[in-house]
This record gives structure tokens, C-alpha cells and sequence, in this order.
């Protein structure tokens, strides 16, 4: 009798101790689901070559590169507008042919079609993905965020350089832009507004 | 002597029930109990979700807006699918290893059965939340069962319910899950090795495993879901430097082994069903273990095959093509060691037997139109289409839901203790079997013409077909009245006593005990008898 109640007792805790270890791989695996978020990163860019950082390439990297003349490479621009921005945003040329290793400036014109300043944010995406690690921009209206005053229109440069190591097979690269509006800064920026103008009657 | 012992150590080892319904349902920790609630649970969301599919075939009867608005049918569309997930076929799974798995492995009870009171207690109200979010302003989830955003995100706040209620939802099959494995592995009686187990608890075994292993992996998609909306955080918001589609690679690696768990147990169910009614024990016990635990494993490296049309690279494409097609080596072997078993058999109809081979045809077909989805190229024509409909409904509703029946049929005079009326199974199985395939197969068709899914209007081109299927749904949903009327008559009114062991060619523990299965069971654990395991004598 005695020894069945220990038996019972010590079944008792082997069932904690698989339960502890089971919850062990529950937490695992709820931290590896966060974990997908880097993992996913690493995979694009190291893995499969798809560039989803847009940082800025140095000056100094680009003109390391060679241009190459008997190559040429067509670029597409493609610009969009998140339907909760009132901008207009559009490309100075829809397209331009250029020399892998040859540093190009185009222009983009962006107008807030509303009467506050609104905050907004340009998202790039180049495509064929595959060939999105090929296409280095040195300066870009997308690194940083684009404040336009009621009515306001700005003229923003875009420079890049298509790296010469291009695939072969690649004659057309699309960069495609999306406009969203950075809500929080705008809110910020309306916060800080009525105070300027206070300063301003001063 | 020592029976009085065991009586004086497990002063409730009597068949005392508690009294009182409440104390007896509400407190309980009996694993029957338990099991007896989550099967009454199922059924009831089975119902819940039915309704909502007849409210989508309903409107699309015919071209053209009818009954409801479109942002209705999404929030059928998609609470559809919710409900039938989680509600009604883990559940039903959930609720069939409390009862049988004890009574298989000769164990008393469940390892933890307060926890496995409270991982059942938790879905009424989960449900509530997932339930309530219809009648909430700005409704319901639209963006179908995925969640994917930023179309779920749009919602009002009843997205948070939602996304709430799934965190519940995964509380309780999680910790349904613990309880399983600490069950198996803990809880076995002497001489019961894992290798002479029932394929179901085995099956059960490998299912709760997939269960811990991803359910906290949608638990945190869903999180990052909440902090996008509500914390100004960007996993998936493009505006914010996210991405949507790493939301779809999240959500798949979840989403794939899941379907997974909603099958395996149903292989499980038919491999017990099976040998049963044609006399013989099951062709290739291990070769079936072995199987299940490939098809476990594949199911992690094969997510990214739901999201072909995405913009994938070339070589992940081709990749998850390959990976997704040698699924189909265990699962082929699996579908030949059934049909191998019932080979020269004594075979019988009985009810449970009907559904199992309808199991075996159907789930098979809905295996081979998962293999032309696996194809690249082809799955650029089927994608989002009603093909991926009919697809997941013949895995989903003729695989899954049909083995729940099946096991249902097979265990009621067990639980119970009265034969249900074959006759009526019978009727119940040839109007199931029947209107299934009207609803579901004239799907392929209109998936291969290009009809898209989740929408509620279409073409005048896919009329017909969608008249047909909406005729199959109807009678097929009016069926399942009759099932829920032969269980009614089985559990209140039939006259007719189930023996201890039901079935002539039923092996294994859960028919040595009384039929209805005493409130306790293997209090003394049982003598294995190796000439009466559930699958023959497995052990040379």
C-alpha cells in the first residue's frame, strides 16, 4: 500500500517535470516566432540576395565603381500615394537609360494637397527583387522623413548607381516609391506647431 | 486484500459521480467529463459554423447580391473558418484523446487533470470574445481566417477581440497538448511500451508535439498583429520600414503544421476503425508510426507552399514544390497500409466502418488536388481560387470531420453504454457521403475556370455549378440534424445495451472495461496481454 502511494507520488512529479520541459518548448518556440522577424532578414539578404535595407551607399563605395559603357540599363520610376496622405507625388521622367557604374541624379515632385503640414514617408522597392542588391543609392528623399507645409511642393533628388556586377540577363530595373503618411510625426509636429507660432507674434 | 487496499487509497475510485450539474461539470477533473465537454462543445460550434456556411452558400446561389452586404459575407467567410478551426475540429480531437487515451494506455486519469479542467473551461469564453466581435461597431474580422494584414488591421477594435480570443484559444489546445504528451509518456501501464500503443494515442502523441511546437508561433504573430495596430510598432506596416509578407511567412509556419494537427489524429481514428471491422490487425504498425512522424516533420519546411503567388525567389519556389510533394510518399503509405489492411479481410459495414472508407477515398482525393496545388506554375491558375476551396474542404471536411464521425459511431456504445440505431447511422452516412460531394466537388470546376474565393458575387459563367454546389451544402447541412438526432437517441432512448466489447473485431484496452465506461477506470493498472493489443501482437 505504501509503496503504490510513492509510486503514485513520483508518477505525480515525472507528469510536473514533462510539463515543465513542455512549456519550456512553448516559450521556445513563442520567442523563435519573434525570432522569424531578424531570421527573415538575414534569409533575404544573405541567403536569397534581396536587399531590403535602403541606407545609403557612401560616395566613396560608388566611385569605386567602373563604369561600364557597353552596357545599358533601363529605369523605371513608379510613384504611389497611400490613400490616407493627400500628396500628390510624381516623377520628373518616367524612365531613364543609363551605364552600370554610372552615378544618375533624377527628381521627384511631391505636393500636399491639403492645408496643414503633414509628415510623410517614402517606402522604395526595387524590382526584379533579385536585382535589388545591384541598385545603390547615395542620397534619397526616402532616407529620412519629408515634412511639407499646407500647399507646400518640394522637388527632392534621388542619386544612384547600378552596380556593374549586374546579372547579365537584367536590362530593367523598376523603383517604385509609396508615400505613407508618418501619423505619429504629424501629430508630433502639431504639438510643437502652436508654440512657433506663439514665438512668431512675440 | 489488496483490492480493499486500492479501494482505502482511492476513496473515489467507486463509480460515484459527483453531484450536482454544477459541480459535476464545472469542477470536474475527470477526464471523461472533460472529454464529454469538449465533444459537446464541438458539436455546438460545428453547428455555429455550419450556419455561417449556409448563410455563404446561401448568397452565392446565384450571381448578384441577394441576402446579405458583402462585408457581411466576409465576416462569414472568415469566422467561418475560425469557428470550424478551432471550434469544432480541435476540440472534437481534444475531447476524443481525454476519453480514449487514458483508456487505451491503462492510465486512471489525465497526468494533470486540474489543468485539463481549466484548458476546456477557457474556449466558452474564447468563443464568446471570437463571437461578440460580430455584433461589435465596425464588425467583425473581414480579412478571412489568416489574418493577413493590413486588410486585417483595417477593422475596428473588434480586431483586438479577436486576436485575444486566438491567444485563448492557444492557451487551451497548448495546455490540452502538455497534458497529452505528460499523459503518454508518463501514465502508460506496466508492459504498455510505446511501441505497442494504439496508433491513435500514437498519432495523439506526435500531434500534441506540433501543438506546442507552433501554436506560440501564431500566438506571436498575432501579437505583433495587436502592437502594430495599437503600440506604433512596424512588423508589418511597409509605412514604418515592416513587411506584410513576413506576416504570410509567420502566420505559414503556424498555419502548415496546423493543418497537420487537424489530420493526424484522424489518420489515428481510422487506423483503430480499420482493422476493426475487417478483422485483421493493421498492415504495418510501425511503417504507420514512422509514416505520421515524417508527415509531422515535413509539415515545418514546407510553409512558404501557401504563398507561391507572393514574389518569391525562383529557388524557394522550386524548393518548397519539392519539399511539399514528398509529403506524399507517407501519406501514400499510409493510404496503402489501410487499404492493404482491409485485403482479404472479413469485412462489415457498420457505420463507423462506412465513414472510414469514405475517409480513405475522399481524403485521397483531397491529397491529389493538394498535389497539383503543390505545383508551381499550376498554382499561379489555382491560387485563391474555389480549386483551394474544394481542396482543403475534402481534406478538412471529408478527412477530418468524417474520421470525428467515424469515432464517434465507433466509441458512443463505450461511453454511453447503448448501440446507437444502425439504421439511422446508415441514413445519416449515405446523405453525408452523397451531398458532400455535390457540395464540394463541382468546386474544383469552378476553381479551374477561374472563380475566385472569398468573394459574394461572380460571373454569370459559374452559375451553374455554384447552384449545384449550394444544393450539396444545404443537404449536407441538414444531414448533420440527423446525426446530432442518433446521438440524442443513442445517449437518452435507445433500449439496445453495448457489450464491454462493442465491436467482434475491436482489440485493446478501452473494450475491457464495462460498457458505459465506469466514471473511473484502471485504478489498478491493467495486465497487458500481448495477444490482445489494440493491432495484434506488435511485440516480435
Amino acid at each position: 500500500m505504501k509503496s503504490e502511494t510513492g509510486q503514485h507520488e513520483s508518477l505525480k512529479h515525472d507528469a510536473r517535470g514533462i510539463a515543465r520541459v513542455a512549456l519550456g518548448v512553448v516559450a521556445a518556440s513563442f520567442l523563435f516566432g519573434f525570432a522569424m522577424v531578424p531570421l527573415y532578414r538575414i534569409a533575404c539578404e544573405q541567403v536569397l540576395g534581396i536587399k531590403l535595407s535602403e541606407g545609403a551607399v557612401s560616395a566613396a563605395e560608388a566611385s569605386s565603381m567602373q563604369v561600364d559603357p557597353s552596357r545599358t540599363v533601363v529605369v523605371e520610376f513608379v510613384t504611389n500615394v497611400n490613400s490616407k496622405l493627400p500628396w500628390a507625388f510624381k516623377a520628373e521622367k518616367r524612365r531613364v537609360e543609363v551605364h552600370p557604374g554610372e552615378l544618375t541624379e533624377v527628381w521627384f515632385d511631391a505636393t500636399n494637397q491639403s492645408g496643414q503640414a503633414i509628415v510623410g514617408n517614402a517606402v522604395p522597392s526595387v524590382a526584379p527583387s533579385a536585382a535589388s542588391a545591384f541598385f545603390n543609392k547615395t542620397e534619397c528623399f526616402c532616407f529620412t522623413e519629408q515634412v511639407l507645409a499646407g500647399g507646400e511642393t518640394r522637388r527632392m533628388p534621388v542619386r544612384f548607381i547600378v552596380d556593374p556586377q549586374l546579372p547579365q540577363g537584367t536590362h530593367t530595373l523598376t523603383l517604385s516609391y509609396t508615400f505613407y503618411a508618418n501619423e505619429l510625426a504629424t501629430r508630433n509636429l502639431a504639438l510643437v506647431a502652436p508654440s512657433v507660432d506663439g514665438l512668431a507674434r512675440n | 486484500m489488496a483490492h480493499a487496499a486500492v479501494h482505502d487509497t482511492h476513496h473515489d475510485a467507486h463509480d460515484h459521480k459527483p453531484q450536482g450539474f454544477l459541480h459535476r461539470w464545472l469542477f470536474t477533473t475527470n477526464h471523461k467529463d472533460i472529454g464529454t465537454l469538449y465533444l459537446v462543445f464541438s458539436m455546438l460550434m460545428f453547428f455555429v459554423g455550419g450556419s455561417m456556411a449556409m448563410i455563404i452558400r446561401a448568397e452565392l446561389f446565384e450571381p448578384g447580391m441577394q441576402l446579405v452586404r458583402p462585408e457581411f459575407f466576409n465576416e462569414m467567410t472568415s469566422v467561418h473558418a475560425l469557428v470550424m478551426i478551432f471550434g469544432a475540429v480541435m476540440p472534437a480531437f481534444v475531447g476524443l484523446g481525454n476519453w480514449m487515451i487514458p483508456m487505451q494506455i491503462g492510465a486512471p486519469d489525465m497526468a494533470l487533470p486540474r489543468m485539463n479542467n481549466w484548458s476546456f473551461w477557457i474556449l466558452p469564453f474564447a468563443f464568446t470574445l471570437l463571437l461578440s466581435s460580430l455584433f461589435m461597431p465596425g464588425a467583425g474580422p473581414q480579412g478571412g481566417w489568416t489574418l493577413y494584414p493590413p486588410l486585417s488591421l483595417q477593422g475596428g477594435n473588434s480586431v483586438a477581440f479577436v486576436i485575444f480570443a486566438i491567444h485563448m484559444m492557444g492557451i487551451s489546445s497548448i495546455m490540452g497538448a502538455i497534458n497529452i504528451i505528460a499523459t503518454i509518456l508518463n501514465m502508460r501501464a506496466p508492459g504498455m511500451d510505446l511501441l505497442k500503443m494504439p496508433i491513435f494515442v500514437w498519432s495523439w502523441l506526435i500531434t500534441a508535439f506540433l501543438l506546442i511546437a507552433v501554436m506560440p508561433v501564431l500566438a506571436g504573430a498575432v501579437t505583433m498583429l495587436l502592437t502594430d495596430k495599437y503600440f506604433g510598432t512596424s512588423f508589418f506596416n511597409a509605412a514604418g520600414g515592416g513587411d506584410p509578407v513576413m506576416y504570410q511567412h509567420i502566420f505559414w509556419f503556424f498555419g502548415h503544421p496546423e493543418v497537420y494537427i487537424m489530420i493526424l489524429p484522424a489518420f489515428g481514428i481510422v487506423s483503430e476503425i480499420i482493422p476493426t471491422f475487417a478483422r485483421k490487425p493493421l498492415f504495418g504498425y510501425q511503417a504507420m508510426i514512422y509514416a505520421i512522424a515524417s508527415i509531422a516533420f515535413l509539415s515545418f519546411i514546407v510553409w512558404a507552399h501557401h504563398m507561391f503567388t507572393v514574389g518569391m525567389p525562383l529557388g524557394g519556389e522550386l524548393y518548397f514544390m519539392y519539399a511539399t510533394m514528398l509529403i506524399a510518399i507517407p501519406t501514400g503509405v499510409k493510404v496503402f497500409n489501410w487499404v492493404t489492411t482491409m485485403w482479404e479481410g472479413s469485412m462489415t459495414f457498420e457505420t463507423p466502418m462506412l465513414f472510414a472508407i469514405a475517409f480513405v477515398i475522399l481524403f485521397t482525393i483531397g491529397g491529389f488536388s493538394g498535389l497539383m496545388l503543390a505545383i508551381v506554375p499550376a498554382d499561379f491558375q489555382y491560387h485563391d481560387t474555389y480549386f483551394v476551396v474544394a481542396h482543403f474542404h475534402y481534406v478538412l471536411v471529408t478527412g477530418a470531420i468524417f474520421a470525428i464521425m467515424a469515432s464517434v459511431y465507433y466509441w458512443l456504445p463505450k461511453w454511453c453504454g447503448n448501440m446507437y440505431s444502425e439504421r439511422w447511422g446508415k441514413i445519416h452516412f449515405w446523405m453525408s457521403v452523397i451531398s458532400v460531394n455535390v457540395l464540394f466537388f463541382p468546386q474544383h470546376f469552378l476553381g479551374l475556370a477561374g472563380m475566385p474565393r472569398r468573394i459574394p458575387d461572380y460571373n454569370v459563367a459559374f452559375a451553374d455549378f455554384n447552384m449545384i454546389s449550394s444544393i450539396g451544402g444545404f443537404w449536407f447541412g441538414a444531414s448533420q440534424l440527423l446525426f446530432v438526432g442518433v446521438v440524442i437517441h443513442a445517449v437518452y432512448f435507445s433500449k439496445s445495451r453495448a457489450q464491454a466489447r462493442v465491436w467482434e473485431g475491436a482489440r485493446g484496452l478501452e473494450w475491457t472495461v464495462p460498457s458505459p465506461a465506469p466514471h473511473h477506470t484502471f485504478s489498478e493498472p491493467p495486465v497487458i496481454d500481448n495477444s490482445q493489443l489494440a493491432h495484434g501482437d506488435v511485440s516480435h
